[in-house]
């Protein structure tokens, strides 16, 4: 297969960049939740 | 713990479908006839830019709503926010993938095609957004700040696209021919179904991510909130206990 | 609404007038930025004379800048600016009369950046009909988007970094459909500049409405 270094690049920075984001989001979530008084602790839409 | 559970299936289901599709993408489906296997990119370059467009979509209608009297709401500016950030991220892996796949096809990490260099200018212009959604200040005037620098990037989005499009294609008349073949491979069979997966998995993905950096917004909101009734109890007590 | 927005422009205009940053600081600054460009780029080989349209059309951006945000630090010494909002002006007129400052201005700093293009780098003006109206809608343009965005950083502390992070790539689509006209009028070929100048036309339009529209909203509350 042609290009391969280009496509592992490609896709492995993509995947890596959503997931390391994804891990950060969650845990910025756990952080702060646990600063609230418990009844405030679960977000939702309202 | 509904909601917990949705979410839950949501994004098991968008990482299911991300490996379904990287299998697609790289092992099963056949390579083009001009770009080879530059192609396989593509599979996610499209998605990625779809969902930069349909996450600054969403920050743009958010601030219309969080504008409008009738509809205005704190969770408005949180959405526009969230869905920024996100959109920002998708973003730049457009502009990382489009610039891997041009060194691939044409030998450099960039050139000023249309596309590339609006996605680049669109990066910059939601940075600024997000630059300005960092300012401190009263929560509602910031807001309403927020919701009209959204509303003043998007209306300029129209503008900038076609501006840019002009230019590329009023002075690259005899590259466009080329440009234009490298840019649609003709796409059929098991590479239609894999690109349109690919829009797919990116969408629940997203979908996934907006809900959870939602919610992450709406937490910093209230701990913002308490600590602000925090120093304000602090600062009565001390007046109340003479302490200054 | 009309009557207003002039006094507002006066006003803005006569604190310039006196305050003179504009004569010493600003169109001095203009120039500066046009000989610079000529130590960045080779005299000799004609560079600077092929590059004259988007050199001065990125001249202007800059004191675009300086315009602005000046237009808005004059607002926020001793709480003028609550005053601004207690004069019962609308706020509609108090936009138009700011971006009208602004783009009084920027004419005046385009005719000297003209003289100076046509000096410095040797360049002869030719197409003057394009040039004009291309002069007149981006700087209705600039003035316009640049009013809204000073308002939206007046005031933050970190206005001075904000500012060019916010309003430069707004108005890239002015900078680039300015060049291209600009070019087509001083290379003989106007034709080829005027669709660009109905992009411009289109820009001022969208963002004159915009800011008349959004001014009010902005101007309550803030901070």
């Amino acid at each position: 297969m042609t290009h391969v270094g280009y496509l592992v690049a490609g896709y492995g920075a993509t995947f890596a960049v959503l997931a390391a984001y994804g891990a950060w989001i969650i845990g910025k979530k756990r952080a702060l939740a646990r600063e609230l008084p418990p009844e405030e602790r679960d977000p939702r839409w309202h | 713990m509904r909601s917990e559970t949705g979410t839950r299936v949501l994004g098991t289901l968008a990482v299911a479908a991300l490996a379904v599709l990287a299998v697609m993408a790289l092992v099963v489906t056949p390579p083009d006839v001009n770009q080879q296997d530059a192609v396989r990119l593509f599979y996610i370059h499209v998605p990625l830019a779809t969902v930069m467009y349909v996450a600054f979509g969403i920050t743009a209608l958010a601030s219309v709503l969080y504008l409008l009297p009738r509809t205005r709401a704190r969770k408005w500016d949180l959405l526009a926010g969230a869905s920024a950030e996100i959109g920002v991220v998708f973003t730049g892996l457009t502009l990382l993938t489009g610039s891997i796949w041009g060194r691939t096809t044409w030998g450099v990490w960039w050139t000023w095609d249309a596309r590339l260099t609006t996605t680049a200018l669109l990066f910059v212009l939601f940075l600024g957004y997000l630059a300005l959604r960092r300012t401190t200040g009263d929560t509602d005037a910031r807001a309403k700040r927020n919701a009209i620098a959204a509303l003043a990037v998007s209306i300029d989005l129209p503008i900038v696209h076609k501006s840019v499009e002009w230019w590329r294609t009023l002075h690259q008349k005899s590259s466009l021919l080329d440009e234009e073949t490298f840019l649609h491979p003709h796409i059929h069979g098991s590479m239609y179904w894999t690109a349109m997966l690919g829009i797919g998995a990116f969408v629940l993905l997203f979908a996934w991510l907006l809900i959870h950096r939602y919610r992450l917004a709406l937490l910093a909101d209230r701990v913002e909130d308490q600590g602000l009734e925090r120093a304000i109890a602090e600062r009565r007590a001390e007046v109340l206990t003479g302490a200054r | 609404m009309w009557h207003d927005a002039a006094v507002m422009a006066g006003k803005d205009l006569r604190i310039e007038l006196r305050s003179r940053v504009a004569t010493n600081q600003v169109a001095p600054f203009a120039l500066l930025v046009l000989v610079l460009f000529a130590f960045a780029l080779d005299p000799d080989r004609g560079v600077l004379a092929r590059a004259a349209a988007g050199l001065f059309w990125v001249a202007v951006l800059f004191c675009a800048l300086l315009a602005i945000q000046r237009a808005f630090a004059v607002e926020a010494t001793d709480g003028a600016r609550d005053n601004l909002r207690l004069s019962g002006l609308d706020p509609a007129a108090i936009f138009l009369g700011k971006a009208g400052a602004i783009a009084a201005e920027l004419g005046v700093l385009e005719v000297l950046l003209g003289a100076g293009v046509v000096v410095l780098y040797n360049r002869a003006l030719h197409g003057p009909a394009l040039l004009v109206v291309t002069c007149v809608l981006a700087t209705i343009g600039l003035a316009a988007a640049g009013t809204l965005y000073g308002a939206l950083a007046a005031g933050l502390r970190v206005r001075e970094t904000l500012l060019p992070l916010l309003l430069l790539p707004v108005v890239a689509p002015v900078l680039l459909a300015a060049t291209r006209a600009s070019e087509a009028a001083l290379g003989g070929s106007p034709g080829d500049g005027w669709p660009w100048v109905r992009l411009l036309g289109v820009f001022a339009v969208i963002y004159v409405a915009f800011g008349v529209v959004a001014f009010g909203p902005l101007l309550e509350e803030s901070s």
